[in-house]
């Protein structure tokens, strides 16, 4: 398809701003204004709407394709949610409002939503408190990581490294490196758990945190999970829990129950909200009680009267991790989410999610390798080890699937499996969809015997064959350029 | 309500299939002792009352002030096709575009988002967003340290109190030597900043316009910095580029920006979008997603993330960023909405919001008491010396229907009395007068 730009007639308009209904009163000085205009595209309001309609049936996307993109949780997104994130009381409301003298109580509503969700995750989580600023997954981890720092400093500590498994999100390492830490990496053992000789000798009093997802990127819950909290904490680590695999556990476990001290959510995850092509997210943390003082600024409190404030004088805090209160727009869809579904509906949530994953599983471990176990939670984890005997690759079958309607589990990851293909498909999906599935990766399975060569070719149904990424990396071609 | 489709008959076949005979069965692997302590959650309601229950919150929110409070979020006109096209489902329930072939849309539309922020900026390569703009600042400030080697940075005053607070938390454990200097009659102080500038330093930062509203030209600053080996960073106002100097026509190496204006709601603070353009040279030190231009087999043109050996799938620990999820669906309605604009329009639009801050200037200047500070030229954001605090005043506004500014002792010691106040496309002129007139009666009272 042509680029906006390459649609652009000179001398078409796309939108009508209002006449001026000031008297022109002067000019800035010259040396202020650019020399040459921005070359934004000049094309009509149907040329820009048909543009990017037409994109957008080039996309796989949840309302039009089964997305078992593993770790990513990519269930339904209720689309109540968006109508409740548009109501212009909401939408229209300026951040610094709620900033300015007795401001409080022109947001009131807004910061009454967010004071409810943070006592709602605490206790889905069993965490003392929570702050919806991080405005994404990994921004929580960076959170959580400066909350872990500033409460060893403030004990006078001054501790080098975080310990993270080698089956981990790539996120969890280069939040721990960019907060200032080293990061040593542990092993997984043979049955897919953290390599409990290699933990306890690479743990001791420099060791800041344990960083961990609970279920793991295989899909395994760690029946350990408590003693390396308790070894952590017995050398005054503190244990990090990387939420991304919380749709497994929903009224199952707490992670503050185990003994996590630092969580952070991904409410584009577990809570339903559209993961809008790649953002935005929300990633909420939530802290034990003796890391509370340590949360960014601002707290939102409710007074005795029973209305809400921002309170900024908490001098132990980390500061300003975001500019204001977080994806506020998210974080109203996943609390519309919390509020619909309740306690029962939550608590069926991770039900569904495990047994369709474990459905999946029961049904593909005839025809592909199994990376770990028997059994998962809310995602499995298989290997095309086997189809590479033909030469055939997670790739290649990755490939297929598209040219089936299906858009791809999460594939190469975790680094640990060989040929990996994450399968996540959530509790949202029909047993029909999920067999439809089945059966297409049975197909490729068998196909990677009989006929590897159209499996290497494939897709052959989508607007582009497969794509020179080696091409798009060595001459980066990153933006359009004018004639 | 919980959009969970298995019937029990279903249920059972999958049970069956996987050999267990309970879901319980399937949370073994949880020890016994794990249970949850609590889990004291309401039960669910329906949509119906989850959406009355919310309406009546959303009316607790002040939305029916006239808004003059800008402080780098601002109150522009949103056109209805941004919400009807951001609103394809086709966009906001995709992810990550990974794999290419069936995701060509978002990646197109990445790469052509790409295209409008180096135009705006006037710089060279782009990425497919950050969080917003303080996060960008401190993705900037992170690609000099790496590119310098160097562990100092000199940061302007004029740059927003709320990106320099972030800056710091984010740094506090990196061993970073930041550098304050003040603003000189409104614009950033020259002297201060070649005075701190040495071979040390990594980069400069300074916004267009700074917090006070004031316009700037950083050639000067941005060649200074470059004979010490120094990167030259700048925050920018994306609406403000339709009529300012580009930070590529002032040689600076990394602009960064809250792109809110571009089509976003306020919504109390997010999403928002950070975006991020730099020099070519400096391309691979870049954080996060980039869209790129490839072919496919049969040599026809499609789009692909690329340059991913910079980021934290990869290359782990040593990525230049953790940044994974981004702004995505918001950088789409900023090219929507420029693509809207347009050329042209994006210039008018500029033009418009500067004429009626001029206005706005002029009509408070004759409210008795009030000074405009004119020490330097501003956009559509200025700062006005009132005769009283002006916390109270703000807070009469209020009464009157006005959210008349911000107050920027809020951010400074020692400015209680200045209120800075914006202005934009949407304020009719008589809005501004009526401001004017009430701000006089708030004064009087």
């Amino acid at each position: 398809m042509q680029l906006i730009f390459e649609k652009s007639r000179a001398g078409r308009k796309g939108f009508a701003l209002p006449e001026i209904d000031v008297p022109i009163t002067g000019a800035l000085p010259e040396k202020y204004c650019r020399k040459t205009q921005a070359n934004l595209p000049e094309v009509s309001e149907l040329d820009v709407v048909r543009h990017f309609s037409n994109l957008s049936r080039l996309n796989f996307s949840v309302d039009t394709n089964f997305y078992p993109l593993g770790s990513c949780t990519m269930k339904y997104n209720p689309k109540f949610t968006e109508k409740v994130a548009a109501m212009e009381g909401f939408s229209g409301l300026h951040p610094l409002l709620p900033q300015l003298l007795g401001g409080g109580m022109l947001a009131q509503g807004s910061l009454e939503v967010l004071y409810n969700m943070e006592r709602l995750l605490s206790e889905i989580t069993g965490m003392s408190a929570f702050t919806t600023q991080p405005l994404a997954g990994a921004h929580g981890e960076l959170t959580g990581v400066m909350l872990i720092a500033a409460y060893h400093k403030h004990n006078g500590e001054r501790r080098k490294h975080i310990i993270i498994p080698d089956s981990s999100h790539g996120t969890n390492p280069a939040s721990a490196s960019i907060a200032g830490y080293d990061v040593v990496v542990i092993p997984t053992d043979k049955e897919g758990f953290l390599d409990m000789r290699s933990y306890k000798q690479a743990l001791n009093r420099e060791t800041a945190a344990v960083m961990l997802t609970c279920p793991d990127t295989l899909g395994l819950f760690n029946p350990k999970i408590k003693e390396i909290a308790d070894l952590a904490h017995a050398v005054g680590a503190l244990m990090y829990y990387d939420g991304a695999n919380l749709n497994a556990i929903l009224g199952k476990c707490r992670p503050g129950d185990i003994g996590f001290d630092v969580i952070h959510l991904n409410l584009h995850k577990t809570f339903a909200t559209p993961h809008g092509g790649g953002g935005p997210g929300a990633g909420p943390v939530g802290v034990c009680e003796k890391l509370v003082d340590f949360l960014p600024i601002s707290r939102v409190v409710r007074r005795t009267d029973g209305t809400f404030a921002l309170d900024y004088h908490k001098h132990k805090s980390i500061g300003y991790i975001a500019p204001f209160y977080g994806n506020f727009g998210v974080i109203l869809k996943a609390y519309a989410y919390i509020l619909a579904l309740g306690k029962s509906g939550l608590i069926e949530v991770s039900e569904n999610a495990v047994l369709s994953a474990n459905y999946c599983l029961a049904r593909l471990k005839d025809y592909y390798a199994l990376a770990y176990g028997k059994s998962c939670m809310h995602e499995c984890v298989l290997s095309a080890a086997r189809q590479l005997e033909q030469g055939v690759h997670a790739l290649d079958i990755a490939k297929y699937l598209i040219d089936k309607g299906f858009h791809p589990p999460t594939i190469y990851f975790p680094l640990i499996v060989k040929e990996a293909m994450m399968i996540e498909p959530t509790e949202t999906e029909s047993k029909e969809t999920l067999d439809a599935f089945i059966e297409a990766m049975i197909e490729a399975a068998s196909l990677s015997k009989t006929n590897p060569e159209a499996l290497r070719l494939a897709p052959l149904s989508m607007p582009v064959k497969r794509l020179d990424e080696t091409r798009a990396a060595r001459v980066p071609d990153l933006r359009w350029q004018p004639k | 309500m919980n959009y969970i489709p298995h019937t029990e008959t279903e249920k059972k076949e999958m049970l069956k299939a996987i050999g267990v005979a309970s879901i319980d069965d399937l949370f073994k692997c949880i020890p016994g002792g794990l249970r949850p302590k609590s889990f004291n959650i309401p039960e669910g309601k329906s949509e119906f009352e989850v959406i009355e229950y919310l309406k009546l919150l959303s009316c607790k929110n002040a939305i029916n002030l006239t808004n003059f409070v800008g402080g780098g979020f601002y109150d522009h006109y949103i056109p209805q096709a941004v919400d009807a096209l951001a609103g394809c489902a086709e966009f906001y329930t995709a992810y990550t575009p990974y794999q290419p072939e069936c995701s060509q849309g978002w990646l197109q539309a990445i790469y052509e988002y790409q295209t409008v922020i180096c135009e705006l900026t006037g710089l060279d390569v782009s990425n497919a967003s950050l969080y917003d703009g303080g996060t960008a600042l401190y993705e900037a400030a992170m690609m000099a340290i790496r590119l310098t080697g160097r562990r100092k940075i000199i940061v302007d005053s004029g740059v927003s109190l709320i990106y320099r607070t972030m800056l710091y938390a984010y740094t506090s454990n990196l061993s970073i030597e930041f550098v304050e200097t003040p603003v000189a009659h409104g614009q950033s102080c020259r002297e201060d900043i070649y005075k701190h500038l040495d071979d040390k330093t990594a980069a400069v930062i300074v916004q267009n316009p700074n917090f006070f509203g004031a316009v700037d030209d950083f050639s000067d600053i941005a060649q200074r910095v470059h004979k010490c080996g120094a990167l030259a960073i700048a925050s920018v106002y994306p609406v403000s580029l339709g009529m300012l100097k580009s930070p590529g026509e002032m040689g600076i190496d990394i602009a960064t920006g809250e792109g809110q204006s571009m089509g976003i709601p306020l919504s109390f603070g997010g999403p928002y979008l950070g975006f991020i353009a730099v020099k070519k040279e400096h391309m691979r030190q870049l954080p996060g997603r980039i869209a790129g231009a490839t072919v496919d087999k049969d040599n026809q043109r499609g789009f692909v993330l690329t340059l991913q050996a910079r980021e934290q799938h990869i290359r782990r620990e040593r990525a230049t960023s953790n940044i994974c999820s981004n702004e995505a669906l918001c950088a789409l309605r900023a090219l929507i909405y420029s693509s809207l604009l347009g050329k042209a329009g994006f210039r008018e639009l500029a033009g418009l919001n500067f004429q009626k801050a001029e206005f706005a200037k002029a009509a408070l200047d004759k409210v008795s008491g009030v000074k405009v500070k004119r020490s330097a030229p501003t956009f559509n954001e200025f700062t006005v010396c009132l005769p009283k605090n002006a916390d109270e005043v703000v807070y009469r506004m209020i009464n009157k229907g006005f959210a008349c500014g911000f107050p920027l002792g809020r951010f400074y010691r020692g400015l209680d009395n200045y209120l800075l106040v914006a202005v934009t496309e949407k304020r009719t002129k008589e809005e501004i007068m009526q401001f004017a007139s009430s701000l006089e009666a708030a004064l009087c009272s």
